[in-house]
């Protein structure tokens, strides 16, 4: 039986490397990518603390997180198609419209 | 779930997850990704999150990544070699990763004595009467609010991939 520290210290690499991705890599769907790895880090937290608690909060919490997700998705992978339409690059620094 | 069960699916998550950042191909970066939603979704499933693992299954799995891979197919991306520049940002991003995931060991070493034990839990501890008995009740304001952003997004992402026309009005700044 794993502890709960163990899914936590999981969590936390998961997190971190998703940083360590919108940190490094320049493409913004990569950049997107680590950004569902991140929720999806927070996501496996949330649920071993709930397993941890013998309680069903952190699973609803959860759910709230892929709605957001889910349309977070959606939109942003609509600001990037459009910015594609406008720029032909999907490369962060080359978009720098509104950049001061 | 047994140690070496949790410590093999951790294994190939970060597998999956360190695929994400380093592969050079936006679609294996995809694949990686996906492979790390599953394996997530398998240890909520361990977990006795059952519903929570399965609707990670569908909608995470499934629906997003789906989504993802049309664009990356409607860009028509190709292989990128891993960009040189930003030396300065790169090993400041890494400094803070490094720092923030030494800040969370530290705390996982000395746990608070709370959570170093799983609780007992009911039979029915993650099915979907429980959690919608959860969402229906404590969380209800929020649920509904769930429902406009939910709207919001499928306005949003219409008016966003909209082609505008010529002499029309509509998705800000969208002359093909």
């Amino acid at each position: 039986m794993a502890p709960p520290s163990y899914y936590m210290i999981l969590s936390a690499v998961l997190f971190c490397i998703g940083v360590s991705g919108v940190l490094l890599r320049r493409n913004v769907l990569i950049i997107f990518m680590s950004i569902e790895l991140m929720l999806n880090a927070v996501n496996l937290a949330f649920v071993s603390l709930s397993r941890a608690w013998g309680s069903v909060d952190g699973q609803s919490i959860v759910f709230f997180v892929m709605t957001v997700a889910a349309a977070e998705a959606a939109v942003g992978l609509g600001i990037i198609l459009a910015t594609f339409r406008n720029r032909a690059t999907v490369n962060a620094d080359e978009i720098n419209l509104m950049r001061w | 779930m047994p140690l070496w069960l949790f410590i093999f699916l951790a294994a190939l998550a970060i597998i999956g997850a360190a695929g994400v950042v380093l592969q050079r191909h936006p679609v294996h970066s995809l694949l990686s990704l996906v492979m790390t939603l599953v394996v997530i979704a398998v240890l909520f499933i361990g977990l006795g999150a059952a519903t929570v693992g399965f609707l990670q299954m569908i909608v995470y799995a499934g629906a997003i990544m789906v989504l993802f891979l049309f664009v990356i197919w409607l860009l028509n991306l190709q292989s990128q070699p891993l960009e040189p520049g930003h030396l300065a940002l790169k090993f400041l991003g890494s400094l803070g990763s490094a720092a923030l995931i030494a800040e969370l060991l530290l705390f996982v070493v000395h746990p608070p004595p709370a959570i170093t034990q799983n609780r007992a839990v009911a039979m029915d501890f993650g099915s979907i009467g429980r959690l919608a008995q959860s969402l229906f009740t404590d969380y209800l304001i929020a649920f509904e609010a769930t429902s406009v952003l939910l709207l919001v997004g499928v306005i949003g992402g219409v008016a966003l991939a909209r082609r505008t026309t010529a002499g029309g009005g509509g998705a800000p700044g969208g002359t093909p």
